[in-house]
């Protein structure tokens, strides 16, 4: 089945805005049951090499993560703004490429830009709905401010 | 200028803010540690398996090359032009037969030495360098390079000790453990830190810190400071091995241990347990070793992720943390797969390692307005420097300040070392 470029827009859109008002449990909702997620640097990419900053290759990883977030990891304090490019669509619309800005914002009203590069996402459709198969969060801003702590 | 003067206790229990903060004392610790007498780590021999393989990395802040020559030997050099001074190579990983640096096109052997210079002659007799000009002498400075099992180190100092003395027995056993097979590449990551470089060095040897600030240990129950470790220190206390055991304590003794300690001890289990899952690999126990080698290397063992980290100082009020994540040639693939998901712990995302990036930079920032005050090093009690079979201890920074102070020429008198 065939996803169309309305449907995928509203899909990267709600896939931003749920990260910036730190709705995870929502966030994570967007993924299907069988779903991977990394965050790759460039670096790594561009040659071949397999490790990720963020490798999760199942949904309990995933979630694993959310609850660390919660429960265990201290953070820089800050709130995060997603602006995610106009998508490329390719294979029938199961396969996207969107690429994206996150800007951090401290608690003084500082912003820098945090990470920039590309999403590169494989989507299946489940009872109508698009869900997140495979995202690949190529990251182009491989040298962290900081550090990385809530999703990109 | 500071002076031997500047330390308020002999023990190095009180590190004034100052250090972190003034631009000539950075400046000073560029000349006398890291194109000092120390051994600084450039890379694995694996990165550059082919004759002309070569990569760029850092010396504090000196541009370093390092290739693997015609003949196979690893050769390293400072990667700046001995014309105008510009980055020769400005690819960080690559193979070639020469360096070329490309403002005026001087050309340097895998050796280093200088080979050509386009119209060296001038044209028709014109121009050109002088017939005295002697090209043996504009070769690329070479650093001294040594190797212990595929771990390539190298010194900007023609007078430095050799590479096994200054690591001393306690470091080179656990090179040689953790690089006891041919090692493999499995990706490079980066943090970038506001802060000193020196905050990061003396957190990779801050036992205390660990199981507090990276909640994440204890909460999903992957180290905790009731298992049975310590640290161990060469004989002039510059290095340090931070090592814990696994399952070497009860969760009943470590829930009432945590108990006020302000971090959550009731001990969460994840969905998917193999990212905190121990597979031993030796005939030890140990699921935790940090190996810090002065002044910007360590080795990191944590569980069955393994790493090189290498701190490159960047002014006196950023660092960058390159981190070379590790495995073995020889892992299956599943093995590798587990490694990957491992990786999930380290780097600036790592589950037990981003705190680091904040507790630095809320140090740097709210340090640098009185340079006259000083932190508190005194965890394991002050005075003699040793090796400790506890792990709420920060003894080890007292070691780093110690040979610090001796290479800045700012050891006081009767300073414990």
């Amino acid at each position: 089945m065939n996803a169309d470029r309305a449907e995928v827009c509203d899909l990267l859109a709600e896939y931003g805005a749920l990260i910036d008002m730190a709705r995870f449990d929502e966030w994570l909702d967007l993924f299907a049951e069988k779903c991977r997620y990394q965050i790759v640097p460039r670096e790594n990419f561009d040659r071949g090499l397999p490790a990720a900053l963020v490798f999760c290759d199942s949904r309990a990883m995933l979630e694993d993560r959310i609850r660390a977030l919660r429960e265990a990891n201290k953070y820089n304090i800050h709130t995060d703004r997603h602006v995610i490019g106009l998508p490329r669509i390719v294979d029938a619309g199961l396969t996207v490429e969107a690429p994206f800005a996150v800007f951090q914002t401290d608690q003084e009203g500082e912003t820098r830009l945090f990470a920039t590069g590309l999403y590169r996402d494989r989507l299946e459709v489940l009872r109508q709905r698009l869900k997140i198969r495979d995202k690949l969060v190529l990251l182009d801003s491989f040298a962290v401010p900081t550090l990385l702590a809530t999703p990109l | 200028m500071v002076t031997a003067a500047i330390w308020p206790a002999l023990d190095y229990s009180r590190v004034p803010y100052r250090l972190y903060h003034d631009t000539e004392i950075y400046a000073r610790e560029q000349e006398r540690i890291f194109r000092g007498p120390v051994w600084s780590y450039l890379g694995l021999d694996g990165e550059i398996p082919e004759p002309g393989d070569f990569r760029a990395t850092w010396v504090g802040e000196t541009p370093v090359i390092f290739n693997r020559d015609k003949s196979g030997a690893v050769r390293a050099f400072v990667n700046r032009c001995a014309h105008r001074g510009a980055l020769v190579r400005r690819e960080l990983s690559g193979n070639a037969d020469e360096h070329i640096c490309i403002y005026h096109q001087w050309c340097y052997g895998l050796d280093g030495a200088l080979t050509a210079i386009p119209f060296r002659r001038g044209i028709r007799g014109k121009g050109g360098f002088d017939a005295s000009f002697e090209m043996r002498r504009h070769g690329l400075r070479p650093l001294r390079v040594g190797t212990i099992n595929g771990v390539v180190f190298g010194t900007l100092a023609e007078d430095a000790e050799p590479l096994e003395d200054y690591l001393g027995a306690p470091i080179l056993a656990q090179l040689r453990r953790l690089f006891d097979r041919q090692v493999r590449v499995l990706g490079y990551n980066r943090q970038r830190i506001r802060g000193n470089w020196k905050l990061y060095a003396e957190n990779t040897r801050d036992n205390y810190h660990a199981s507090l600030l990276h909640e994440f240990l204890v909460t999903f129950g992957l180290d905790r400071s009731t298992q049975k470790g310590g640290v161990k220190m060469d004989a002039r206390h510059r290095h340090n091995i931070t090592w814990a055991e696994a399952d070497s304590d009860t969760d009943e003794f470590a829930h009432a241990a945590y108990a006020g300690a302000g971090v959550r001890n009731d001990f969460l289990s994840l969905k998917e347990p193999s990212l905190v899952t121990f597979r031993p690999e030796r005939d030890d126990k140990l699921n935790l070793v940090v190996t810090s080698v002065f002044p910007s290397a360590v080795f990191v063992q944590i569980s069955n992720s393994l790493a090189v980290r290498q701190i490159r100082p960047r002014g006196v009020d950023e660092v960058e943390v390159f981190q070379t994540m590790l495995g073995y040639e020889d892992d299956p693939p599943e093995m590798t797969l587990h490694r990957l998901r491992q990786t999930n712990l380290v780097g600036p995302a790592g589950l037990v390692s981003m705190e680091d990036g904040e507790a630095i930079e809320i140090v740097h920032r709210a340090s640098r307005p009185d340079p006259d005050r000083n932190t508190v090093i005194e965890l394991g009690g002050g005075g003699v420097i040793s090796d400790r079979d506890y792990r709420v201890t920060d003894v080890p920074l007292r070691g780093f300040w110690s040979y610090y102070a001796e290479l800045l020429g700012i050891e006081p008198e009767g300073a414990v070392r």
